[in-house]
């Protein structure tokens, strides 16, 4: 079950038909624009149908039905463990590999790798930043992988330095992971990559908030991209991804997902491959905990609970957390009190209560005004909010809606 | 009392002055105004739904006036009654349309439409729209928070609690659209009231196979077609597994409302059921039902 639309931008199209016998890492929809990516299989089988089936969102879009049978690797696919730190290929030759393989941001934003690692001419890149912070609670995947993969995050990182052209390479880490800091800040001794130890705070590993972190810069407000500063962001498991996809020709068909929850059995981190149904996974951790309220897709700032176990893992799954019942119960919604918690939460200086009135009372031309679109989502408003309100909710919908607004105007 | 007096005094000299003064200016640079604006908008509900397309009732008056004719200017709330007293001031003769209503396009009551999972968010359509499917296994259907009813400007439409369904008022309703509006999921539809005030429609959007729709509603349309073939004057489309009455053709004859296997079909205001039932059962249909059926058959025997 392999969802067609696993990043931002339009979904690809399926290329396999029903009855056709596909390999693992065998492309199946290809992107259908510059803002989209390549999906390939993640098991050998033979594709059973194609239909609309219920992800993420709680809504039906097309998924690519495959019946497992065996597990047969392409054979250009180099899956031997050895480290390759020779870069063979030009600039030009990576970019196009990486948008082959469909790479994409894996932290969870799903942004296609290879439209980032395209800096616009009359632009340069001077920091390439690496994104090692994952601020958000419960989740480990970036960090097991930066412990268990740390030459190959090391040779990522000189792939997109080529690719990009950038001057520094910086690798952001929050300081809650020692060892992790401790072993990249070993390894990157030999590459010439910068190691930052990060302050602990969400969300830290924030696009916005990273570069502010690590080079001091500010984003102007969008349509403005990191590179307009000077910056490539990209995270540690797109790195990885990269590393595999340029030096082994591995197309991005798996990731690492955090399984966890405080009644979970063995919480655990889970080479899974795209498409496989939650319930897999949480089965793999010793099965769902009695008392569980909810099932989040994600993180626990910004993720979703899903509607349903059947959920596929998508490139963007960073974390599977099952929360008990008594966690996961929202407090009522009150009335606001007028405290300004929110604005201080607020990592990106807005005014969460103004926007959440006028999202309420559909002004979107004042939303937009207020810099709606700077909003990235975080949660730190609701979570914060002592009336129970779910402005990140309300916001959400007023972005939704300025968004669609402006591009029907265009 | 001295004091009194000395500022009693001022405050009125000072209030005659400026009076005078503010007399002088509204009279030079008085805003010469149509008279018919203020009779037109007399005329209209002034609820200002904004169902006519223009910015509020004054809107409408004022495009009236100024293009001193009706096209394209029609009050859907105050109907034809409205707009032949609009005509009438200004003297020309108003376009009888036929009224319309809205009507709810989803059955999908808590007994026929099971809640699956749990919406905590925001408590309005929008944003449960926009951030989950709601609490049923249905994607298209009413989620039941009531944007609708705040969309309108006439009291006409309410949450029925037990089926958590909104339920319009007929009698209020004025087809301005303000409901469909506000509906993220376009399950209010507007149509024309029908004759005697009688109208059937299909009260399901679900776009799903029959069977995931049926799965998820037991009210849901499945997109059979039965409705279709049974139709004697082709008034039913079947697009996307979801049955379309076209009002322009329908008759009102509700041979598809006895067909319907799920009860999706809604016949509304025949004798005797009065309002609105959720899925009217073939057996509760009125004797003249089959009478005009079988009449309808017979034409097109002789055809």
């Amino acid at each position: 079950m392999i969802p067609i639309a696993q990043h931002i931008g339009a979904p690809a199209e399926p290329v396999v038909a029903k009855g056709d016998t596909v390999k693992v890492g065998q492309l199946i929809a290809k992107s259908t624009g510059f803002v989209s990516a390549n999906i390939h299989s993640s098991v050998s089988g033979t594709v059973a149908k194609i239909e609309k089936t219920i992800d993420t969102s709680g809504y039906k879009n097309t998924c690519i039905f495959i019946n497992v049978e065996g597990d047969e690797w392409l054979e250009t696919i180099d899956r031997t463990p050895d480290l390759k730190t020779e870069i063979t290929m030009s600039a030009e030759e990576i970019r196009a590999k990486i948008a082959e393989c469909g790479i994409v941001g894996t932290g969870g934003a799903t942004f296609p790798a290879h439209v980032k690692l395209s800096v616009p001419q009359g632009k340069k890149c001077e920091h390439l930043i690496i994104n090692g912070v994952e601020c958000e609670p419960y989740l480990t995947a970036d960090h097991r992988l930066m412990l268990e993969h740390t030459e190959e995050i090391m040779v990522g990182c000189k792939i997109i330095q080529k690719a990009t052209g950038a001057e520094k390479i910086i690798i952001g880490i929050e300081n809650n992971k020692p060892d992790a800091i401790a072993k990249m800040t070993e390894a990157a001794k030999k590459y010439g990559i910068t190691v930052m130890p990060l302050k602990v705070k969400y969300p830290q590993g924030g696009e916005k908030q990273l570069i502010k972190a690590t080079v001091n810069r500010e984003i102007p407000a969008p349509p403005a991209l990191p590179i307009d500063v000077g910056c490539v962001v990209q995270n540690v498991g797109s790195t990885f991804a990269i590393y595999e996809a340029v030096q082994k020709n591995k197309p991005l068909f798996e990731r690492v997902v955090t399984v966890t929850g405080k009644s979970v059995k063995s919480p655990k981190n889970i080479l899974a491959r795209v498409g496989t149904p939650l319930s897999h996974l949480i089965a793999a951790v010793g099965g769902l905990p009695e008392d569980t309220g909810k099932v989040v897709n994600g993180g626990p700032m910004m993720g979703k609970a899903v509607k349903s176990l059947e959920v596929p893992v998508t490139k963007g799954t960073s974390g599977v957390l099952m929360f008990k019942q008594s966690e996961s119960v929202r407090m009522e919604e009150n009335a606001c009190i007028r405290c300004g918690k929110c604005v201080s939460a607020c990592c990106m200086g807005l005014e969460p209560y103004l926007l959440k009135n006028l999202a309420k009372i559909r002004d979107f031309d004042a939303l937009k005004e207020e810099r709606v679109l700077d909003c990235i989502e975080c949660g730190s408003c609701s979570f914060t909010c002592p009336a129970g309100i779910p402005i990140t909710d309300y916001i959400r919908y007023g972005k939704a809606t300025v968004t669609k607004i402006l591009r029907s105007k265009k | 009392m001295e004091i009194v007096i000395w500022t009693v005094i001022p405050l009125c000299a000072l209030g005659i002055v400026l009076a005078i003064i503010l007399f002088f200016v509204a009279k030079k640079f008085k805003v010469e105004e149509d008279p018919r604006i203020d009779e037109v908008e007399a005329c209209l509900p002034g609820a200002n739904c904004g169902g006519c397309g223009f910015p509020g009732c004054r809107g409408l008056s004022e495009a009236v006036v100024k293009s001193g004719n009706l096209d394209g200017k029609y009050c859907p709330a105050g109907g034809n009654a409205a707009m032949s007293k609009v005509a009438a001031v200004m003297g020309l003769v108003a376009e009888e349309k036929e009224p319309m209503v809205a009507v709810v396009r989803c059955c999908g009551s808590h007994d026929k439409r099971p809640q699956t999972s749990t919406y905590d968010g925001a408590k309005t359509c929008a944003i449960a729209h926009a951030t989950s499917s709601g609490d049923t296994a249905c994607q298209y259907g009413c989620l039941g928070y009531g944007d609708c009813v705040a969309g309108c400007h006439f009291g006409a439409i309410s949450i029925n609690q037990e089926t958590g369904l909104p339920e319009i008022d007929y009698d209020k309703c004025g087809g301005c659209g303000g409901c469909a509006k506000m509906c993220p999921r376009g399950v209010i539809e507007v149509r024309p009231r029908g004759k005697n005030d009688r109208r059937v429609y299909v009260g399901c959007i679900n776009k799903d196979k029959g069977a995931e729709a049926m799965k998820a509603c037991k009210a849901a349309c499945i997109g059979c077609g039965k409705c279709a073939k049974v139709c004697p004057f082709e008034a039913i489309t079947v697009e996307n597994n979801v049955a379309y009455i076209d009002f322009t053709k329908c008759k009102s004859c509700r041979k598809c409302v006895a067909e319907c296997p799920t009860g999706a079909i809604n016949a509304v205001n025949f004798p005797p059921k009065p309002a609105t039932p959720p899925a009217p059962k073939p057996e509760a249909q009125p004797a003249p039902a089959p009478a005009e059926a079988t009449v309808v058959e017979n034409n097109v025997n002789n055809n």
